[in-house]
């Protein structure tokens, strides 16, 4: 049959198939090279005191304790404010939602927040947060311009997953005498838990890799923190993303920039890996 | 409790009208101030200069071609990656590359602008001969890069979603496997993969930390091998020292760059709406 080919064609499409599968191989090399690269110079400078030290001129040493602790605060602060306003608004469109104008105008808007570059982001976190309510450059400001830009990645997913819920488990709830809000609360959002855990690990892998929203908002200071002064107002300090642009582009001090971008590598690739498996749950959960 | 829900609901559009009021509060001032024409057009930006001039169009022209250049190095390397997830690779394979793409979505942008320093800037510099590599070329190949993710994503869904029923009746008619893939798979997937292409001018356009640390950073016009600053960039660079009619001028940067972006962001609508129609 494939003398009907001709020769030409044959050759066009070898040419073609070569290049689709040249273009793919040619990704995957890419990022293995960097991947082998930032780690080749990173994990060399990395050691328990730089994890667990804060940077000091005095003594010549170098740690990033304070940036990790930073990192952490900013993600608990964010997640505590904008899972349940996210986890609120799916349940809004997808449970009680009857005015499909307001749904439509609501989805419209998480898409505009989610095509926002982060660097607006900052500004506007800028002003509304650090200067309009005088929360000065902190944490809190950080985490609360965050919250606005992590909202729709947690309200799409949690929609995603109530929308596999079945009519039925609503049904059978409400056939048995629950109100609404009961039904929501014991039927609805335990079968939709591994949606919610998905936004919310996507949350935390924007959080994790978030700077230009931050610079402006969060601040670059290395000082040691802790959690009370994390969460009131001018408790400045700089997340890992940060703290590794400040190494690089204002200290030209690669050794410690790749030491971080090696740990903000580790921490995307375990990120990454707990969303893959709670999107698989996720898609089990559909099937059944 | 419906009333709370409602609330949690219509929070998204109240933060959408707050960003866009504080950015026009903060930004129109210094516009009026300098006057429309000489602000976007005015070819000088000086800003700390004893006699300051704002005029962003370096900026502006900057972020375009810088945008067009990873677009144009980006968008067909994407879709043929695509390509080779849904129509080529076996399944083992496509799955392997497709969880190196979003590790590569999930990867900081400074971490970009990072590598992007100390391979890319070097290269650039070695390879051309040019006493400083930071300029709009590798800006480019770092955009080029970051833009993957999300086209070849976007991508992959239009060409999963082509009905099977066209393929088959092209091999059906005699055509190779690759033929069909791109006179018959690719073509019907045109408006998804249009979709891919403006998500990745949205990102291209919104990117500052990665290129602030691989463009040079210098307002110039662009050229392929000067330094230059983004729209981006020049918020991000200045707003740290800036004062008075600067810091104004720099909300104003912002609001121009916001106004792109929702530009973008309206084509894009139209674009996945017309997908859904058809």
């Amino acid at each position: 049959m494939n003398d009907t080919v001709s020769f030409l064609r044959k050759i066009k499409g070898a040419f073609l198939r070569g290049l689709v599968w040249l273009s793919a191989i040619f990704i995957c090399l890419m990022l293995a090279g960097m991947i082998f690269f930032i780690l080749k110079r990173g994990l060399p400078h990395i050691s328990v005191g730089f994890l667990t030290r804060k940077p000091s001129l005095l003594n010549n040493t170098v740690g990033i304790l304070p940036n990790l602790l930073n990192t952490l605060y900013i993600i608990v602060i964010t997640l505590v404010i904008v899972m349940p306003l996210g986890v609120g608004a799916a349940i809004y469109l997808q449970e009680y939602a009857k005015n499909q104008k307001a749904v439509h105008l609501i989805e419209l808007a998480t898409e505009t927040l989610s095509g926002i570059p982060s660097i607006i982001y900052g500004l506007v976190g800028m002003l509304i947060f650090v200067q309009f309510c005088s929360l000065g450059t902190s944490l809190i400001a950080g985490a609360l311009t965050l919250v606005i830009m992590t909202l729709p990645t947690v309200i799409r997913t949690t929609q995603e997953s109530l929308k596999t819920v079945p009519d039925s488990y609503r049904e059978g709830s409400l056939g048995l005498g629950s109100g609404k809000w009961h039904m929501i609360r014991t039927v609805v959002l335990p079968s939709a838990t591994d949606g919610i855990v998905t936004g919310c690990i996507l949350a935390v892998g924007r959080i994790v890799g978030e700077s230009a929203a931050l610079l402006f908002t969060a601040g670059m200071a290395n000082e040691m923190l802790s959690f009370k002064d994390a969460v009131s107002p001018g408790g400045a300090g700089s997340t890992l993303t940060v703290s590794m642009y400040m190494y690089a582009k204002e200290r030209g001090d690669f050794n410690t920039a790749f030491a971080i971008a090696a740990i903000l590598l580790i921490l995307t690739l375990v990120i990454n890996s707990a969303a893959k498996f709670t999107a698989a749950l996720l898609q089990k959960g559909n099937k059944k | 409790m419906h009333a709370l829900l409602g609330i949690c609901g219509f929070i998204a559009i109240a933060f959408v009208i707050l960003i866009t009021v504080f950015l026009a509060v903060s930004g129109v001032p210094a516009i009026k101030e300098i006057g429309m024409t000489d602000f976007l057009f005015g070819m000088k930006w000086a800003s700390t200069a004893a006699e300051p001039s704002y005029g962003i169009f370096p900026f502006i022209l900057t972020s375009v071609f810088g945008t067009s250049g990873a677009i144009i190095l980006g968008v067909p390397l994407g879709i043929l990656c695509a390509v080779f997830m849904t129509k080529i690779a076996d399944k083992r394979i496509g799955a392997i590359v497709s969880g190196a793409v979003s590790l590569m979505a999930g990867i900081p942008s400074v971490v970009y602008g990072l590598v992007g320093m100390i391979v890319i800037v070097p290269a650039v510099r070695s390879v051309f001969g040019l006493p400083d590599g930071a300029n709009l070329f590798s800006a480019i190949l770092v955009l080029a890069v970051m833009i993957l993710p999300s086209v070849i994503s976007m991508s992959e869904t239009a060409l999963r979603a082509v009905p099977k029923e066209y393929e088959e009746g092209s091999l059906a008619l005699g055509a190779t496997g690759t033929e069909t893939i791109f006179k018959v798979s690719l073509p019907a997937a045109r408006s998804g993969i249009l979709a891919a292409v403006v998500l990745g001018v949205g990102r291209a356009v919104g990117e500052a930390m990665a290129v602030m640390m691989v463009s040079g950073n210098v307002p110039n016009m662009p050229g392929i091998f000067r330094s230059v600053r983004f729209l981006t960039t020049a918020v991000a660079s200045e707003m740290s020292y800036s004062s008075g009619l600067q810091r104004q001028a720099l909300f104003s940067v912002a609001l121009v760059l916001f106004v792109f972006i929702m530009l973008i962001n309206i084509i894009l609508n139209i674009v996945i709406k017309k997908e859904k129609g058809s």
